[in-house]
């Protein structure tokens, strides 16, 4: 198959590269560009743990042709901090033991980001709402919301 | 039990995990994430039948794709089969890639290595294989049938494994009770359904030794394993566990096929190779849990006690042992826990059929016994007039009494587990009230367990202690520790360095850990039988203590006092009495090093478990309340409060994350999860399909800590990974039972079977 030379403006970098037309984005970010903070749970759509933001909207790069992605924002976990600074949503996860395995921390992270983004405070149905595209087998998501409503209500930490 | 907690400055604490930071930047190694030079894509072929013999393999089409590097099947083995319980050689019954006969669909048949996945998938779709098919057997009942298809040529009548256990005389037993009830259970089939898929990267170095990175929970089985069936010595394989994203005990099977593959396709090509199973190989090859048919009499007193109990067990064992031999064992054992039965006899058949092959997963034959139990234990109670609270307490296992299965209880906070959650949620009140309209019913219901906090022996032969730990302090007053104990997710290494730091007087920041790398670190069994918190946190408790016993001997001798006088804290070694007499640590450690001619302090401690079955048990009690929806069958899990007793928790921020991540997972079972089978071929192979539940069906959970201090784990701590499972399971059958009168003996319960009985009731 032909490769295509394209352009991906990720996390706020271009980066050019040569893609096969069915490579998706999950390919090129992962394999491309190294960028291996994005996880492939189940490459069909289900698990939610490849979740990257498409102009700032979470999407599945797994279902998402890397072609199309070409002049759309992407974001991606390794985006989300600001330097050596956690993001709220990061911080709120560490501080409130929403991480175990971490595998579906990085598409949790995202989807959580745009949730608090379209939606300054919501409620915990829907938080959970909002993640039930993301599945994640540890944590029975109890500490995933708290996290999230703590970060939407501004709350401290637990001592 | 507050002041309990204050007496430590690390242990007791909501501390994040020393690797949390990491993971939510997206910076965790995963095996996938890693990468070597000039490495290959490897790819498994697998059987499309569910029995047959191999004919004829023929790769020279496949060989011809561009890219492709290499093509291995069964007779670039050396033919030696492996079996993670290598210590009885019945249960060693399994190539990793078959030699001249195929048992399941999804069973290995070849493998290829090519330059890009693309070309492996197109070589995996032209390597032809003769099959000659062979009947096939799908169901234990039918496989024990005379003339029935023999699966194994060692195992006449398809049982892989039997085992008997009688204690007191139930026949004496069943003539003392006032009532007996004898009732049939069956479980589903159910996967762990971890998110990482399982992965291994494969590199051998000039010298002939390998190394192998791989998603796994034990890999000094591993290590064993991959030597025996390449036919190396152990000390060529070095395994390195990268970060695993759950296991779930779907990743101890001490080897995967794709280890193994991985490593002969890198042998062959000499270059590296990696393989990732796709999520669809994840739901129809890999190990899963055994679906199980129990029959249960049980007798009690009138006033509820638990008199004497006989149960059979089937197990559906798929087409090769994996640790079903150890389940087999357990589903029996299991039912010893948390109650005391006097006259126990159970007899427990493993057998084989042509599906995959089905292993341990979190709780190990708990779950579907405990599902069993309580359900029985309710109906008992319901029966007898009796609150089920009441019955839980009069039967519940104090300290110092021993199971019917030799289960030894040195500590037992279950009584005041159950106390806990009936007075919480007002169970005896919220029970018999009535709440339904005319759509929705409510429903309380409880359930109980008790669980092992630690296996008693290795898989295989081995002189290793069961745990080990090596403490390092050098330049900088650093505190490195070395552990074989394997990090999964659950948290392993965190609870490992809060002991060191809390025994050295150090915050956790200072401790840095190496894990699981088996060149490296101290060997280890590996995390499974929850084990590990109470295994290697008591050789990290020993070989902290040895750290601060050669410190305070150098102190003291500088200090001139005794060495007995010191304590470690906030960084420094003070004499006891007087915070201004001090050495700061990482004086002390110079003052150590200039005291031994510059020799590093390194220090070992090790652990063995003083009991052959386990060291201690935590216990539980777990309050469902449900809400049916009487026009759907549908369920939904409103609230689940949890008592717990894992004795002193280390870290209660993590021991609520297993609560919470067990309540969920035994929800799931308990509604929805299951794999369906037709001729052996899974018919929903997705996360979708299997239905393990999503963020949006996830209850309300409260917790309450039974604290206590348990004799012999670290601190004072047992597990809290697995037994957490057992009690959610029937605790939401019998709400289910409260709010609507239907019992379903028959997992999942799904709103189809609730429909159907309240049809047959509606009926009646």
């Amino acid at each position: 198959m032909m490769k295509k030379l394209i352009e991906l403006h990720v996390n706020g970098e271009v980066h050019s590269l040569a893609v096969k037309p069915n490579d998706t984005l999950l390919d090129a970010l992962r394999n491309h560009l190294g960028l291996v903070g994005t996880k492939e749970g189940c490459s069909v759509g289900e698990c939610g743990a490849c979740t990257v933001l498409l102009n700032r909207r979470p999407a599945l790069s797994c279902l998402t042709l890397a072609l199309d992605a070409v002049g759309m924002e992407i974001t991606t976990i390794e985006g989300v901090s600001q330097g050596e600074a956690l993001d709220p949503i990061q911080q709120a996860f560490v501080d409130y033991g929403a991480v175990q395995c971490g595998f579906c921390t990085p598409g949790m992270i995202l989807t959580a980001k745009e949730l608090l983004e379209v939606q300054k405070h919501p409620s915990v149905d829907e938080i959970k709402h909002a993640l039930s595209g993301n599945f994640c087998r540890c944590t029975g998501y109890t500490k995933i919301v708290e996290a999230i409503e703590a970060v939407s209500t501004e709350r401290r930490v637990k001592s | 039990m507050r002041r309990l907690m204050n007496e430590y400055h690390v242990i007791g604490k909501r501390l994040p995990r020393i690797d949390a930071k990491e993971k939510v930047k997206g910076q965790a190694h995963y095996t996938d994430d890693l990468k070597l030079p000039g490495m290959l894509c490897g790819m498994i072929l697998r059987s499309p039948f569910a029995h047959a013999r191999i004919l004829k393999i023929d790769a020279s089409r496949a060989l011809k794709v561009p890219g492709v590097k290499a093509v291995i099947t069964g007779e670039d083995t050396v033919k030696v089969k492996y079996g993670v319980i290598s210590r009885s050689p019945k249960f060693v019954d399994e190539y990793p890639l078959a030699v001249d006969r195929i048992r399941f669909i999804g069973e290995e048949v070849a493998a290829v290595a090519a330059t890009d996945p693309d070309a492996a998938l197109e070589a995996i779709e032209l390597v032809q294989v003769e099959y000659e098919a062979l009947p096939a057997v799908f169901d234990p009942e039918l496989a024990l049938q005379p003339g029935a298809p023999q699966i194994h040529d060692h195992a006449p009548g398809n049982i892989s494994r039997e085992f008997h256990l009688k204690q007191g005389d139930v026949e004496k037993g069943f003539f003392q009770s006032d009532f007996v009830r004898e009732d049939t259970f069956t479980t589903q089939s159910a996967i762990h359904a971890y998110l990482e898929p399982h992965a291994a990267l494969a590199a051998w170095d000039m010298t002939g030794r390998l190394t192998l990175y791989t998603s796994t929970q034990t890999p000094y089985y591993v290590q064993q394993h991959l030597a025996l069936t390449l036919g190396i010595n152990p000390d060529r394989v070095r395994v390195i566990k990268p970060c695993v994203g759950g296991g779930f005990g779907g990743k101890s099977d001490g080897m995967a096929a794709l280890d193994f593959c991985a490593a002969l396709l890198s042998r062959k090509t000499g270059k590296p190779v990696k393989i990732v199973y796709s999520r669809d190989e994840e739901f129809t090859a890999a190990r899963r849990k055994h679906p199980v048919t129990i029959t249960m009499k049980t007798g009690v007193r009138k006033d509820g006690t638990l008199v004497a109990r006989q149960s059979k067990a089937l197990l559906d064992g798929g087409a090769y042992c994996s640790l079903g031999p150890l389940t087999t064992i357990l589903v029996g054992t299991f039912q010893t826990l948390p109650y005391r039965i006097p006259h126990f006899q159970y007899d427990g058949y493993r057998i084989y059929t042509n599906k995959p092959p089905c292993g341990a997963m979190r709780g190990h034959g708990g779950p579907q016994v405990h599902f069993a139990q309580d359900v029985q234990m309710d109906m008992i109670a319901e029966e007898l007039g009796i609150d089920p609270v009441e019955m839980a307490l009069r039967n519940g296992l104090r300290t110092g009494e021993r199971s019917a299965a030799g289960f030894s209880i040195i500590s037992s906070g279950f009584a005041e587990c159950v106390r806990r959650v009936a007075e919480e949620t007002k169970f005896g009140e919220q029970r018999s009230s009535q709440k339904a309209n005319r759509s929705r019913a409510y429903g309380i219901g409880l359930g109980c367990g008790g669980f092992p906090s630690g296996a008693g022996f290795y898989f295989t032969n081995t002189t290793s202690a069961h745990s080990s730990v090596i403490i390092k302090a050098g330049e900088g007053g650093g505190v490195s520790v070395l552990t074989g104990a394997s990090d999964i997710g659950q948290g392993s290494d965190s609870i490992i360095c809060q002991i060191v730091a809390e025994v050295l007087g150090l915050p956790l920041e200072n401790i840095r850990i190496t894990s699981a790398d088996t060149a490296m670190t101290p060997p280890d069994m590996g995390t499974y039988s929850s084990r590990v918190t109470v295994a290697a946190g008591n050789a990290a408790l020993k070989a902290a203590r040895a750290a601060r016993e050669d410190i305070f001997r150098v102190v003291a001798k500088k200090m001139e006092a005794n060495p007995a006088d010191f304590v470690a804290a906030n960084r420094k070694i003070f004499v006891k009495g007087n915070p201004e007499a001090f050495i700061p640590f990482e004086e002390a450690i110079n003052l150590y090093q200039t005291e031994n001619d510059g020799a590093p302090l390194v220090v070992k401690g090790s652990y063995n478990s003083p009991d052959k079955m386990s060291p201690t048990y935590s216990f539980g009690a777990y309050v469902a309340e449900v809400e049916v929806d009487l026009r759907t069958g549908e369920v939904q899990v409103i609230k689940m409060t949890a008592g717990h007793d894992c004795g002193q928790p280390l870290n209660p921020m993590s021991v609520e994350g297993q609560v919470e991540g067990c309540i969920v997972m035994g929800m799931g079972y308990a509604l929805s999860e299951n794999l369906s089978f037709e001729g052996g071929q899974t018919l929903n192979p997705s996360f979708l399909g299997y239905r393990a539940p999503a963020a949006n069906q996830s209850p309300e959970i409260v917790i309450h800590h039974v604290i206590g201090r348990d004799p012999e784990g670290p601190f004072g701590a047992k597990e809290t990974g697995e037994g957490s499972l057992d009690p959610t399971t029937p605790a939401i059958a019998n709400a289910i039972y409260n709010a609507v009168g239907v019992r379903i003996k028959d997992l999942p319960i799904t709103p189809e079977k609730i429909l159907r009985e309240l049809k047959k009731k509606g009926k009646s």
